[in-house]
């Protein structure tokens, strides 16, 4: 191995989308200088780069951006503070030791000796194999991000008259722009009886082209040997299974998936810290920590979320929280509470909450999970054991929108051993 | 006449009714609450959207993306793409960096959203 460079890092954080980009800043102006944050792709931002549509960043500017205006603000703003970003760098192994190995054209083998490191991978799409669908293996089935991709960063249109399997947010935006480059989409099939994309774009991106959304419906067959020549939808019942006699041919070129994120963690796995089974990403205490010292986990790596502000938020407290750790101005612990789903919740996080000795080092605690149907007029509910701490009514919830509710810092320091339950009462 | 929208502030999407008479909206019915009642006024009468798409630009290989610089009416959205299709665009580009002047004469700007060097 000659020309290999081993390098030393005070915090090095892992993706140069929102998220790495929150935590990088934050950890810089918690007064760490030796960073370094890496991404595989030529330039930073992460999906907000294809996301040229408007409606990001209400929460945190209080204005509506597109996806590369919000990535700017955080381009500026790292420049200003001359935080170093290696893009065309891609980690390929990363011991539970923090010792990353990336490469990259330009600086071939580097290897990052870590004192802390936050994962900001961001997630990936979930692909045609993973849905099961019969029917030949023709060009023309995308994931609706691809499509996004080729549309808006290559200036290529993928297809003619598209499909569209899935009803979350990228393929309702995805129908849009197919239509308004010129495409006819003809239908948006639901396997669920409700859409897991946000109204606004049920009604901007569907309603206001006459594009149909057929819920409860799923693509029971793709036809075409070359190139898709079309497919068949059904409509499904209440265990979700086609029922026959009820399904319609769509002669189409195109099938667009937008069938749910997977947080891309090969990365975290290597340093084996605990993983949950329900959010898909690691378990976290309320500063981002995974179940390794020094190891934090943010964004969409940790959770999906819906909102970048959101994502920005949380790994901004990562970011904080690593420089932290580094600087060795963590207080000390007293216990670890665990957070449990309780009836009707989904991927709580974070699923710990540090409880100090020193009260004065407590934070308030913003809890977030998702809804596992459509509820109205609901209370939420955290248990301490058995005893209600905090309840919160909510109108509506669903599962396309991520809940969340805020402990106090008060709160949180007088908590019982017995741990945190969130739940669901009608 | 009456117009029917799902309203768009909140996951419940009330399915609204607008009683219009001309120019004005004289009854609403089915919103939940008073955000409901302004987006039917507006949908009524007024039914703006934001666009954005993406410009080519010689010798870049990304192409530039853009939008409106405010929403513009509903029915121009197609028009406004093709004078997105049509502009001209010289780098250094920064964002907010006019396009299209007075985009189809709507009075908005189309604008860059983009960083292009």
């Amino acid at each position: 191995m000659t020309g290999m460079r081993e390098i030393d890092v005070d915090v090095l954080i892992i993706g140069a989308g929102p998220a790495g980009s929150a935590a990088a800043i934050a950890a810089k102006e918690e007064g760490i200088d030796n960073l370094l944050v890496l991404d595989r792709e030529a330039e930073i931002g992460g999906i907000l780069k294809q996301c040229i549509h408007n409606g990001f960043g209400l929460h945190r500017f209080h204005e509506e951006l597109t996806g590369p205006e919000y990535a700017q603000r955080d381009i500026d703003r790292m420049a200003e503070l001359n935080i170093p970003v290696q893009c065309s760098t891609m980690v390929i192994d990363i011991d539970p030791g923090k010792r990353a190995t990336a490469i990259s054209r330009e600086h071939g083998v580097q290897v990052f000796h870590a004192k802390a490191v936050v994962l900001a991978m961001g997630c990936r799409e979930r692909p045609r194999g993973a849905l099961a669908i019969p029917g030949t293996r023709p060009a023309g089935i995308f994931s609706a991000g691809t499509a996004q991709k080729f549309v808006n960063m290559h200036s290529y249109m993928p297809g003619k008259r598209v499909v569209i399997l899935g009803s979350g947010d990228i393929g309702l935006i995805m129908a849009r722009r197919m239509t308004l480059q010129g495409a006819k989409v003809l239908a948006c099939a639901e396997l669920m009886p409700y859409s897991s994309g946000l109204n606004r774009n049920i009604v901007q991106c569907l309603h206001d082209y006459n594009i149909p959304l057929l819920l409860s419906h799923t693509v029971v067959d793709i036809r075409g040997r070359e190139r898709v020549e079309g497919v068949t939808i059904a409509k499904v019942d209440q265990k979700l299974q086609p029922i026959p006699g009820t399904e319609t041919d769509y002669p189409c070129d195109t099938l667009l998936l937008s069938v749910g994120l997977i947080p891309e963690n090969e990365l975290t796995k290597q340093m084996r810290v605990e993983m949950s089974a329900v959010t898909q990403g690691a378990v976290v205490d309320d500063t981002l920590q995974t179940s390794a010292e020094g190891v934090f986990a943010c964004g969409n790596v940790l959770h999906v979320h819906d909102l970048v502000d959101f994502v920005s938020e949380e790994s901004a407290k990562a970011g904080k929280a690593a420089a932290d750790y580094v600087l060795g101005k963590r207080g000390a612990v007293q216990a670890m509470l665990p957070v449990k789903d309780g009836d009707g919740v989904c991927g709580v996080v974070p699923q710990r909450i540090r409880q100090y000795r020193d009260a004065a080092q407590a934070t308030d605690v913003r809890v977030m999970f998702r809804p596992d149907r459509v509820y109205q007029n609901v209370t939420v509910q955290v248990l301490d054991g058995t005893v209600p701490v905090r309840s919160v009514k909510k109108r509506i919830m669903a599962p396309g929108e991520m809940a969340e509710l805020v402990l106090t810092a008060k709160t949180v320091q007088g908590l019982s051993a017995d741990g945190l339950t969130v739940r669901i009462v009608p | 006449m009456e117009k029917t929208f799902t309203c768009i502030n909140c996951p419940i999407g009330c399915q609204l009714t607008a009683e219009v008479d001309g120019d004005q909206v004289t009854k609403v019915q089915g919103a939940g609450c008073n955000r409901g009642v302004a987006y039917a006024k507006q949908e009524a009468l007024h039914p703006t959207r934001m666009v954005t798409a993406v410009v080519n630009v010689p010798e870049c290989e990304l192409p530039l993306s853009v939008k409106t610089a405010a929403p513009i009416p509903k029915e121009k959205i197609f028009d406004c793409m093709k004078a997105i299709e049509a502009a001209q665009v010289k780098t250094p580009v920064h964002i907010g960096d006019v396009v299209c002047k007075d985009v189809c004469g709507t009075g908005i700007d189309v604008v860059s959203t983009r960083e292009l060097p």
